[in-house]
């Protein structure tokens, strides 16, 4: 880790979720499903100088080891970021994002009409990933921009 | 075709498309050689929106296999008026019959249903997304007139919303169609429907007047621009207007054109049209039951497509 990242403390235990895309560190979180509410120590640095994308940013959460798949759909806002799992202050493992084949359950579809929507179905929402962004697998409708507006509040 | 559902023409290879039209014409040649095939099997219908012409074929269809229907009755005399859910009401309904036939207003909602069911879904329409079991008998119709390879077919009217034009769309790329758009620019085909247009291959181009295409066309195939579309009278009637036709449009046209039309109409074509030797939509409504015939064949004979 680079001197810029001392901006945010050092963790014992947790995962780092470093060279995020800039801005995109609050919705990393809503991707996640963390809000504070749950007791973890989340810090989060915006805008960190990074020489590898101009500015970047850092999230790490405090005594929770995010598994792969969580990880994968951040992907799809921050392409670049890297995933450390820290044990005892120093990185466990350290990982890249891969683009998920689908996203369950995560987003909602913006297409009101839609099965998934508005109605008392029991069923998930489900999108698929394909060049253009992701594509909702019951009505087709397709995601292209600002993916983290349709983060579903649950 | 190993399939357990009908949900999109996205799903339909060339082969699955053949195997069911040439299916569909040995019916049509002698349709008492099936009269007694299925006479065990149950229809549901499922129609979550009015329809008649569908719901009409699917029931002529399946009788003339010696099935039988039953039919969910309308929303309003249902449980879902009691606020049941689509799964829940498929659920139910799967086990009163071999085979669903599903209507219903929303996107996705035949595949959503296919999910909670083991007997097989056809899709007969799901809000502005397919109505595939309507392509099938169009590619017939096409077929039987004018032949499916080296095809120029103009696709005219609501392209937005109309679910017969994304069904057929998808399926034409499975053969040597030239498919040309013609609609105001507000009613377009949808970023979904290009997104698989484009993944396929189709050759494809928008138009928003048909005098820009027609005489190359071998097919018209007209929709219903409807009211509702617009957000006032005058600005419907005026854009509207510019997409029905009557026998002076269709003078610039070959006189080997098929007219289509996925009926009912309103205006879109004037009934000065129907003496024409152009006009096949009446023949296109007829084969809505060979068609469904052969493609109930499929469906209850393997339990696949
Ligand atoms: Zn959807």
């Amino acid at each position: 880790m680079s001197d810029h990242e001392l901006h945010v403390a050092k963790i014992r235990d947790g995962t780092v979720i470093d060279h995020v895309t800039g801005g995109q560190a609050l919705n990393v979180l809503s991707i996640l499903g963390i809000d504070g509410s749950e007791g973890l120590g989340v810090s989060v640095g915006m805008n960190v100088p990074s020489d590898r994308l101009g500015k970047k940013d850092v999230v790490k959460v405090e005594d929770r080891e995010l598994s792969q798949s969580e990880v994968d759909v951040i992907s799809l806002i921050a392409p670049e970021a890297t995933i450390n799992i820290i044990r005892d202050y120093d990185v466990a493992e350290k990982n890249r994002v891969d683009r998920p084949d689908s996203v369950v359950g995560l987003l909602s579809c913006p297409n009101r009409n839609c099965i998934t929507t508005g109605s008392n179905e029991p069923v998930e929402t489900k999108f698929s990933v394909v060049d253009e962004g992701v594509r909702c697998t019951y009505c087709g409708t397709i995601i292209r921009d600002s993916l983290a507006d349709h983060i579903d509040p649950e | 075709m190993r399939q357990d559902h009908l949900i999109t023409a996205t799903q339909l290879s060339r082969a699955d498309i053949e195997a069911v039209l040439d299916r569909a014409a040995e019916i049509d040649a002698d349709p008492a050689a099936m009269a007694d095939r299925y006479r065990e099997a149950v229809l549901a219908l499922c129609f979550f929106e009015p329809s008649t012409r569908t719901k009409m074929s699917f029931e002529t269809a399946i009788k003339r296999l010696g099935g039988a229907t039953t039919d969910m009755g309308t929303v309003e005399s249902s449980s879902v008026k009691k606020g049941e859910s689509l799964a829940d009401t498929v659920r139910v309904v799967e086990g009163y019959a071999d085979a669903l036939v599903l209507r219903h207003p929303s996107e996705g909602a035949a595949k959503m249903a296919a999910e909670f069911v083991d007997v097989p879904v056809i899709n007969a329409g799901d809000g502005a997304g397919h109505h595939p079991s309507q392509t099938l008998l169009d590619l017939y119709t096409i077929r039987e007139n004018v032949g499916l390879d080296d095809l120029s077919i103009g696709i005219m009217g609501d392209l937005k919303y109309g679910r017969t034009v994304h069904s057929l769309a998808d399926a034409l790329t499975n053969f040597d169609a030239r498919q040309h758009f013609i609609s105001p620019e507000s009613l377009q085909l949808p970023r979904s429907v290009r997104f698989d247009l484009h993944n396929a291959g189709a050759q494809l181009r928008e138009h928003t007047d048909l005098d820009d295409v027609l005489p190359e066309l071998d097919v018209l195939y007209v929709t219903r621009i409807q009211r509702e579309r617009f957000p006032d009278e005058t600005e419907y009637e005026q854009i509207a207007g510019e997409y029905q036709i009557d026998a002076d449009t269709l003078e610039a046209a070959s006189d080997d054109l098929a007219v289509m039309h996925p009926l009912p109409r309103v205006d879109e074509i004037d009934p000065g049209v129907d003496a024409l030797p152009q006009a096949t939509y009446f023949e296109q409504a007829h084969n809505g039951v060979p068609v469904r015939m052969a493609l109930l064949d499929f469906l209850l004979s393997e339990g696949e497509l």
